[in-house]
């Protein structure tokens, strides 16, 4: 439970520094509206909606990635983050905190983002949208602790696409098979078990990433 | 609480420390000086387990969240008020009575009436206070202070002279600072790098 405790605190800590700052969800939100609106020019008027749903995780990706980048811009400032690796009890927690609040600023550029697409291309069924929530979780859970191994280094802006795109990669197919494929439900499954091990990959690894 | 012996720290080709070996118990303070790029700040990142040394043996013998660390940053959130930085570090730390001696600590250190103020509109003074409140805020056993008097005024290093008095009996200290004479009444030890 205490463990909980220190998660809770540093999910509603970032909570409040995006209430405050409003320097993320903003641009999430900005930039997912921007890429379907160009999206929208970009497709021809014949084209699928299959072709658009693949769009759509395009944004989504990019998205995702956008709010990663900012993920520990405040614990940059003022090395708040020694605070943190000195405070905690288990340096996990720090992973999972800011996963959490990746997740809710992602979780909100979506509730935006996916009846704009639905307004935009066409409608959304309940297996993309099953393949969304999916996604998060994975894109989050890997995302913050690439987000954790950038922050460290100068070229930070440049290493997180670059290390993070690749390892996002079976996210989009398993997002996109949820959206338009024949079997919705093994993509979903393949989704929750990416989710599950690379969460657990995550967790366990955290603490080496933020030791010297 | 520290057993130094033959440290040595690199980055890359760069030496920073060589051969360095001291001991710290409880009560004892190490006052660390030297020009700079001589490594003070670097001792102090080894002696809180943020780094890690490149040969030789350290003995930190004190739980890494029973430190206070003292750095050239805050470490702290600015865009948070001065009660809210202090309270997630109270919660991580675990305190008891938690809002009680974060009022305590925030009334001896003359910010009180400043703790809904969030910490970016703090002077660089005031920072330092805060600072130093979340340093002492779990009652450390080890307190690893770099310049500590950098920034406060006569009044704020006066208290930082009781308060490190103060705690004299209960913690060991390692204190950075080109300033020596500040603390030398209460080293037991001193250091001198570069």
């Amino acid at each position: 439970m205490t463990y909980l405790a220190d998660v809770g605190a540093l999910a509603r800590k970032d909570l409040t520094l995006e209430l405050r700052a409003r320097d993320t969800l903003p641009a999430m939100l900005l930039f997912v509206l921007s890429i379907l609106v160009v999206f929208h020019f970009v497709l021809p008027p014949e084209s699928s909606d299959l072709a658009a749903k693949g769009l759509l995780w395009v944004g989504i990706l990019f998205t995702a990635l956008l709010g990663l980048t900012r993920a520990f811009a405040a614990e940059r400032e003022d090395d708040a983050i020694d605070g943190l690796i000195l405070a905690t009890r288990d340096r996990s927690a720090i992973w999972l905190g800011k996963a959490l609040a990746v997740f809710v600023f992602l979780a909100l550029a979506e509730l935006v983002a996916l009846p704009a697409f639905a307004l935009f291309f066409t409608d959304i069924g309940g297996g993309t949208i099953a393949g969304v929530v999916l996604a998060d979780v994975g894109l989050c859970a890997v995302g913050t602790l690439l987000a954790a191994m950038a922050t460290a280094s100068r070229a930070r802006e440049l290493l997180l696409p670059l290390i993070f795109l690749p390892l996002a990669i079976p996210i989009v197919v398993g997002g996109v098979g949820a959206s338009v494929g024949s079997h919705p439900a093994t993509y979903a499954g393949f989704l929750a078990l990416y989710d599950a091990i690379f969460a657990l990959l995550a967790w366990a690894s955290f603490d080496y990433v933020l030791t010297e | 609480m520290i057993r130094a012996r033959g440290l040595e720290k690199r980055y890359g080709d760069r030496r920073i420390l060589r051969g360095v070996e001291f001991d710290l118990t409880r009560g004892g303070l190490l006052v660390v000086t030297g020009p700079n790029g001589s490594g003070k700040t670097t001792l102090l990142r080894l002696c809180v387990g943020l780094a890690t040394p490149t040969a030789g043996e350290l003995a930190v013998e004190v739980e890494r969240t029973r430190v206070g660390f003292l750095a050239h940053e805050p470490l702290l959130y600015r865009q948070l008020t001065a009660l809210e930085n202090l309270d997630l570090y109270g919660r991580l730390y675990r305190i008891p009575e938690r809002r009680e001696r974060i009022g305590m600590l925030l009334e001896r250190f003359g910010l009180w009436d400043e703790r809904h103020t969030r910490a970016a509109s703090y002077s660089r003074g005031m920072l330092q206070r805060l600072a130093l409140c979340r340093t002492l805020l779990h009652e450390p056993d080890l307190l690893v202070l770099d310049e500590p008097f950098s920034s406060l005024d006569d009044e704020g290093a006066a208290l930082l002279d009781r308060e490190l008095a103060e705690r004299r009996d209960r913690a060991a200290f390692v204190v950075a600072t080109h300033d020596p004479d500040r603390v030398l009444p209460l080293a037991t030890a001193k250091l001198a790098l570069g």
